[in-house]
C-alpha cells in the first residue's frame, strides 16, 4: 500500500515492520506488519489506545527497543534513503538527536533532574554539532526563546523541578530541536499537561514544524489532538494499522469500525446527554490474540468471515486505506 | 434554614495547607480551597471542573471529611456534618461515598474482590457471611462484572474492570451522594465511554446524586446538570451545563472551552489568547486569573471579584462580565 507521490519521496518509510517481545509467559506481538510513510514537512499522527503498539513503533525508529526481550522479527525502516536497521550502533548514535529526535510524555522523568536545562540542551549541541561551549550556550538560549520560554537567558540555568509541566515540555522540545532534526517523534507530548497548556504546546509544535520544514510523528491516544495538527493519520489496534490516510478523509468519512468506535466514544459538546456509543468489551490480551481480525469480538459489523482470516488493508480511495472487509458499509 | 430538596449544601469551604519547618521562608499557607459555596439537589449531578492544582479534588475530599476542612460549612440533608464527632460521622458515611481516580491504587491488592466490595457491609453491620456474598454478587452484576469475580484479586483485572469494582464498592451501602473524583481519567477512551454509561445508568436506577470532578469538560458536560468551574481554589463560574457552554462568561472558562481539541479538522482553532502560566503562589490582592487574562484592567489587580448571579442561575466572578 505504498503511496506513490511523484513530487515527494518519503523521508521515512516503514515496511512490514513486526516487533515481538519474547517473555517467560509467552510472545507478545506488539507490532505486526506495520507499514507507513512520512513525507518531508508533514505531521503524521499515530493514534490508538493502550497496548496498540504505537509507542513501540516510535521507539523502534530510533532502535530504542530493548533487545532482548524485544526483537524486530521482520521489516525495513528506511530514513532518507538509508536502512536504519542495518546501521552499526555507532552510526545509529549519530542519527539519534541529530537527524531524528524524540520527546516523551513525562518531561519530569525524561529530563535529568541534576543538570540544568542549559546543560542538557548544550550537551546535544556540542555532541552533534561540534560547537564550543560559548557558541553552544548562545544557540541554547536561541532555542529556548524559539519555544517561547520567558527570560531564556535566566531560565537556561534552571533545573527541571523549578519549571512547570508546560515549561518543561517546551524545554524538552528545545532540546529535541537544537540540532535541527529532519524528523521529530513526539510520544504523547501533551497527555500529562492541562488542556490550556496542551493547546499552547501543540500550537508551538505546529509553528516550529512549519518554520523548520521538519516532519513530525505524533503518537497519541487523543483523536482531538490529531484533528488539531496532523496532516495524515494511522489508527492502530492490537499492533496493526487499521486505518490510514489524510485526516480530511478519515475525519470526514471513516471507513473502519474501530475508528468509528473511537470517535463515538468521545462525548461531543453539541450532543444531547444520551448514552455514549461505547465499544463493548476490551482490548485483547496481546499474548492471546484470536484468529481472524483482531477487532472482531467487539465489532458491530462482524460476520463469520471476520473470524477466519486477518483482512489486508483495502484501498478506499487514493491514499486512504482500511483493514476491514466491510469497509464499504462503514460507517 | 427551611429544608428544601438540597441533599448537600457547602458554604464558604476552605482548606489551607500549612507548611511546617523552621526553615521555610514563606509562612503563607497553600490555599487549596479558598472559600467555595454550592448546593446539590437530590438526583442532580454537579460537575466540578478545573485544571490541575485548582483544588477540585481537595474540595471533593473535604466535603466528605476525608480531609478535614479548615473552615466553612457542609450540610447533608439539612444537618451540619463538620461539627459531628467521630461516631456520629461514622454512622453517616454509608450515605456519602467516594469513587477514586486511580483504579490501580484504590483497591487493596491483598484483598479479594468480595472483601473489597463487601467491607462496608461488614463494617457497618449490614450483612455478613452468606447474605454479604449474595449482596456482593448482585453488586458485581450491577456494574457489569461476574459473581465469580468475587473470588479474584485486583491485579487480575484491567483498569476499567477495577474501576467497576470501585463503583460496586461505592454503591454497596446505598448512598445518597457519591463524589466521583476523575473516575475515568486513567482509562482508555473506549472504556471511558463504558464507565460513563454505567455511572449514568446507576444514577437513574438508584436515584443517586453526584459530585463529578474532572478536568475533562467534554465528559463533565455529558454527565452533569450543572457545572462549577474552579481556578486556584476559587469558584469562578457556575451554571447549567447547556448554558455554560453556550454562554461562557468568565474569560478563563472561555479559554478552557477554546482549548478543547475539536474533532473537526476544518474547525482548527485560532491562537489561544492566554498569556504566561500561573504563578505558583497567588498574590493576596485582586483577581487570581488577572496575570493571564486577556481582558485584565486596573481594578482586577486590586479588587477580588465576587461570585454574582448574572441571571438564570448563572454565577460568575469577574469585574467585567458583559
Amino acid at each position: 500500500m505504498k503511496i506513490e507521490n511523484s513530487k515527494n519521496r518519503p523521508l521515512l518509510e516503514v515496511r512490514d515492520l513486526s516487533i515481538h517481545f519474547f517473555t517467560e509467559e509467552g510472545v507478545i506481538q506488539a507490532v505486526q506488519n506495520v507499514s507507513f510513510e512520512i513525507y518531508p514537512g508533514e505531521i503524521l499522527g499515530l493514534v490508538g489506545e493502550s497496548g496498540c503498539g504505537k509507542s513501540v513503533t516510535g521507539l523502534s525508529l530510533l532502535r530504542l527497543i530493548p533487545i532482548p526481550p524485544g526483537r524486530i522479527v521482520n521489516g525495513d525502516i528506511t530514513f532518507d534513503g538509508r536502512s536504519l536497521l542495518n546501521l552499526e550502533e555507532k552510526e545509529m548514535e549519530r542519527v539519534r538527536g541529530n537527524d531524528i529526535s524524540m520527546i516523551f510524555q513525562e518531561p519530569m522523568t525524561s529530563l535529568n533532574p541534576v543538570f540544568t536545562i542549559g546543560d542538557q540542551i548544550m550537551e546535544a549541541i556540542i555532541l552533534h554539532q561540534g560547537l564550543d561551549k560559548k557558541a553552544a550556550r548562545e544557540r541554547a538560549i536561541e532555542m529556548l526563546d524559539r519555544v517561547r520560554i520567558p527570560s531564556p537567558d535566566k531560565t537556561i540555568d534552571s533545573y527541571p523541578h523549578q519549571l512547570s509541566g508546560g515549561m518543561r515540555q517546551r524545554a524538552m522540545i528545545a532540546m529535541a530541536l537544537s540540532c535541527q532534526p529532519k524528523l521529530l517523534i513526539a510520544d504523547e507530548p501533551t497527555t500529562a499537561l492541562d488542556v490550556t497548556i496542551q493547546a499552547q504546546v501543540l500550537e508551538l509544535l505546529k509553528e516550529i514544524q512549519r518554520e523548520m520544514g521538519m516532519s513530525v510523528m505524533l503518537i497519541t491516544h487523543d483523536l482531538g489532538v490529531i484533528a488539531e495538527i496532523a496532516d495524515r493519520v494511522a489508527v492502530m489496534y492490537a499492533g496493526r494499522i487499521f486505518e490510514y490516510g489524510p485526516i480530511e478523509a478519515i475525519f470526514g468519512k471513516m471507513r473502519n469500525p474501530y475508528t468509528r468506535g473511537l470517535m463515538t466514544s468521545i462525548p461531543q459538546l453539541t450532543e444531547k446527554k444520551d448514552r455514549l456509543n461505547a465499544i463493548p468489551g476490551q482490548v485483547p490480551d496481546p499474548m492471546d490474540l484470536r484468529v481472524g481480525c483482531k477487532f472482531h469480538p467487539r465489532c458491530y459489523l462482524m460476520i463469520e468471515e471476520c473470524k477466519k482470516e486477518e483482512p489486508p488493508l483495502f484501498q478506499v480511495n487514493g491514499d486512504h486505506f482500511s483493514r476491514c472487509i466491510r469497509w464499504k458499509e462503514c460507517c | 434554614m427551611a429544608q428544601n430538596n438540597f441533599l448537600i449544601q457547602v458554604k464558604d469551604l476552605k482548606k489551607y495547607f500549612y507548611k511546617e519547618g523552621l526553615f521555610s521562608k514563606d509562612k503563607r499557607p497553600i490555599r487549596a480551597v479558598d472559600g467555595i459555596s454550592f448546593s446539590i439537589r437530590k438526583g442532580e449531578t454537579l460537575g466540578l471542573v478545573g485544571e490541575s492544582g485548582c483544588g477540585k479534588t481537595t474540595a471533593g475530599k473535604s466535603i466528605l471529611r476525608l480531609i478535614e476542612p479548615t473552615s466553612g460549612g457542609v450540610s447533608f440533608r439539612g444537618q451540619d456534618i463538620l461539627g459531628l464527632d467521630r461516631e456520629a460521622m461514622r454512622k453517616l458515611r454509608p450515605h456519602m461515598q467516594f469513587i477514586f481516580q486511580d483504579p490501580y491504587e484504590s483497591l487493596n491488592p491483598r484483598m479479594k474482590v468480595e472483601e473489597i466490595v463487601g467491607e462496608g457491609l461488614e463494617v457497618h453491620r449490614i450483612a455478613r457471611g452468606k447474605e454479604k456474598s449474595r449482596r456482593v454478587s448482585e453488586l458485581l452484576e450491577k456494574v457489569g462484572l461476574h459473581p465469580q469475580d468475587a473470588q479474584r484479586y485486583p491485579h487480575e483485572f484491567s483498569g476499567g474492570q477495577r474501576q467497576r469494582i470501585g463503583i460496586a464498592r461505592a454503591i454497596s451501602l446505598h448512598p445518597g451522594l457519591i463524589v466521583a473524583d476523575e473516575p475515568v481519567s486513567a482509562l482508555d477512551v473506549s472504556i471511558q465511554a463504558q464507565i460513563l454509561n454505567l455511572l449514568m445508568d446507576l444514577r437513574d436506577q438508584l436515584g443517586l446524586t453526584y459530585l463529578f470532578i474532572s478536568h475533562d469538560l467534554r465528559i463533565v458536560k455529558h454527565i452533569s446538570d450543572r457545572i462549577a468551574v474552579m481556578y486556584m481554589g476559587k469558584m469562578i463560574e457556575m451554571a447549567n451545563s447547556e448554558d455554560l457552554f453556550k454562554r461562557p462568561l468568565h474569560p478563563y472558562t472561555q479559554v478552557l472551552l477554546k482549548a478543547i481539541p475539536k474533532l473537526e479538522p476544518s474547525q482548527r482553532r485560532e491562537k489561544t489568547p492566554l498569556r504566561e502560566e500561573p504563578h505558583p503562589l497567588p498574590s493576596d490582592q485582586g483577581c487570581l486569573f488577572q496575570p493571564r487574562c486577556p481582558h485584565s484592567r486596573q481594578r482586577c489587580q486590586t479588587e477580588e471579584p465576587l461570585l454574582l448571579d448574572e441571571g438564570e442561575e448563572h454565577l460568575v466572578a469577574c469585574h467585567f462580565v458583559s
